[in-house]
């Protein structure tokens, strides 16, 4: 099997499609996730191929479904944005030959293929369907939504995890190199961090609209405490700490105005669901979550760095996506889960859905009212990354979770969860779905 | 503060040769007349590969924004932290960015909407690279 990458044509990016032509007739139903831990300690239990395989099997038992039942699988491949096998770095063979490989012997351990995953999962003796979602779960989730949809499949697996290895994120390579090729210094010999790009747009933002990075710390005190009532995720797993106003504020920056917690921890970990047509998903063991659409933005900024009007216009666009596609307002959010990690960028995806109202300008204003769980207007009800860690999976957890009406202590009890949209990352670059407790 | 070296390529080679003559050149696209930064195989705008020229700038600009980089991934630049990065947008086109580390600013103290002028400076490999510093009223 030679799985390819998921083409152009599976996702929206235009406005004008109209109603998502499989409204309502693909369903969410299982849920997996393997622990998490800050990085990997080196066996092969624990490594990124081991922890796919826990979630996969966990998301197959969590939907009721008997293996053999499963004809598609739809995979992140990268596993990591920032921490890479160091080139001349011995293999770690131990782990490598405690699995089926395929030819690349950092599969499993470095990135993640489908092939790895089939071979190393015995019991998936039925799957024909596969493919690839690069980046983000976000992106994974519209394809396999897509692929049921379009009836490519009809019990598919979907999976997003990473990798953490020792070390600082991005700092070997090119980074740590005396010189870099001319087209890349053209760009990169300045040095900014990750979240470089995402500190201007908040500077700007900030500058335009008279606000400060203190206005965050709310936003930030009410994921992380989101965050710690998600046992999944790595805070509530390993470092149950709340994140105080005092605590936000004295981080040391990394690109300033983004500070330490502005910016995601990286960590392993692994996240997997099982997608199904509505009409099988009738019969399962979980409630199923209806996906009324998916939307997709892949605009580019101009020049170096998107500027704030360019966020704006995009995230505004993506928004008349999402609800053009899945025939709903705003005003039919019951809460907002739209990506974080950057912490900082949060609010251009707010203000672009327009969630309660909001217009461009309004977001950190509306971070000072009641924005928790149990208010009339929850924020970022799973955390986000500032909440678990970086993994750009909780707020699609999170959506499925609280319209099955399961998300226990994080179960927002000021609305109804009836509609939900979530995705990411980036204000300019991502793909959002649209979730329901009911498939009209 | 001393960046990186700079091995030019065939592909940007016209950048780095304008500047070791202290020239600033950016790419056009002829048919466009448009100018786009970072450059690439074919005109954003109009698709077309054949129309791709290096066109010299005025080296003036404006600073548009900046963040201050404290915990910066690139090894050799570690030593010079915390040091201003920011966004020069070129009077010739203010859609334009080229970033500045801004020599001769005091670290988180730049004057967003000021008025700047390119120098080049050397990086490690003896490469001069274009740089921005405030003209002074």
């Amino acid at each position: 099997m030679n799985t390819p990458t998921a083409p152009d044509a599976m996702y929206r990016n235009d406005e004008g499609l109209g109603l998502w032509e499989h409204r309502g007739k693909v369903a969410a139903v299982g849920v997996g996730h393997a622990p998490t831990a800050r990085r990997w300690d080196g066996r092969p239990e624990t490594c990124v191929g081991a922890i796919s395989i826990q979630a996969l099997r966990q998301a197959i038992d969590d939907a009721g479904v008997a293996p053999e039942q499963i004809d598609g699988l739809v995979v992140v491949p990268v596993t990591t944005t920032g921490a890479f096998w160091e080139e001349g770095k011995p293999l770690p063979m131990d782990v490598i030959e405690s699995f089926q490989q395929t030819d690349d012997p950092l599969d499993g351990v470095a990135k993640l293929s489908a092939e790895w995953l089939l071979a190393n999962m015995p019991e998936l003796t039925n799957v024909k369907f596969t493919m690839y979602g690069p980046g983000c779960m976000s992106n994974a989730l519209n394809v396999a939504a897509q692929a049921v949809g379009d009836g490519l499949t009809h019990t598919c697996l979907v999976v997003k995890s990473w990798h953490n290895f020792e070390g600082r994120y991005y700092q070997s390579g090119a980074n740590a190199e005396e010189a870099l090729p001319g087209t890349a210094a053209m760009t990169r010999l300045w040095g900014g961090p990750a979240s470089y790009g995402t500190a201007l747009q908040f500077a700007e933002y900030c500058r335009k609209y008279g606000k400060t990075h203190e206005m965050m710390a709310p936003f930030m005190e009410n994921s992380r405490r989101n965050g710690l009532m998600f046992p999944e995720g790595y805070w509530a797993q390993h470092r149950p700490e709340e994140l105080g106003r005092e605590d936000y504020l004295a981080a040391r920056w990394i690109a300033k105005p983004a500070n330490l917690f502005d910016n995601d921890i990286p960590i392993m970990m692994s996240g997997a669901y099982l997608f199904s047509t509505a009409e099988r998903a009738a019969d399962m063991k979980q409630k199923p979550v209806y996906i009324l659409n998916h939307a997709s933005s892949n605009a580019r900024p101009r020049s170096l760095t998107p500027t704030l009007d360019e966020v704006e216009a995009e995230t505004a666009r993506t928004a008349r996506k999402i609800y053009e596609g899945a025939g709903i307002t705003a005003d039919d959010l019951s809460f907002e889960n739209m990506y974080d990690g950057f912490s900082l960028f949060h609010q251009f995806h707010l203000e672009g859905l327009g969630y309660r109202g909001i217009k461009f300008g309004e977001a950190l204003d509306f971070y000072q009212t009641d924005i928790s769980i149990e208010g009339p207007n929850p924020v970022s009800p799973s955390g986000g990354n500032v909440g678990s860690g970086r993994s750009r999976v909780w707020m699609h957890t999170d959506c499925i979770q609280q319209l099955q009406g399961r998300a226990g202590p994080r179960q927002v009890t000021g609305v109804t969860p009836e509609v939900a949209v979530s995705g990411g990352p980036m204000p300019l670059g991502g793909n959002f779905t649209v979730w329901s407790a009911s498939p009209d | 503060m001393t960046k990186q070296g700079v091995v030019p390529d065939s592909f940007s080679e016209p950048f780095w040769d304008a500047a070791n003559e202290e020239r600033l050149v950016i790419q056009n696209c002829r048919d466009c007349d448009r100018l786009q930064h970072p450059p690439a195989e074919a005109c954003r705008e109009c698709g077309a590969g054949d129309s791709l020229e290096w066109k010299p700038v005025s080296g003036r600009g404006t600073i548009y924004n900046y963040g201050v980089v404290h915990d910066c991934p690139v090894r050799l630049l570690q030593k010079d932290q915390p040091f201003n990065l920011a966004v020069i947008t070129l009077d010739d086109d203010p859609g334009i960015q080229m970033f500045s580390h801004l020599p001769g600013t005091p670290v988180d103290d730049v004057p967003v909407g000021a008025a700047v002028e390119v120098i080049f400076e050397p990086t490690a490999n003896g490469q001069l690279v274009p740089e921005w510093r405030v003209i002074a009223d």
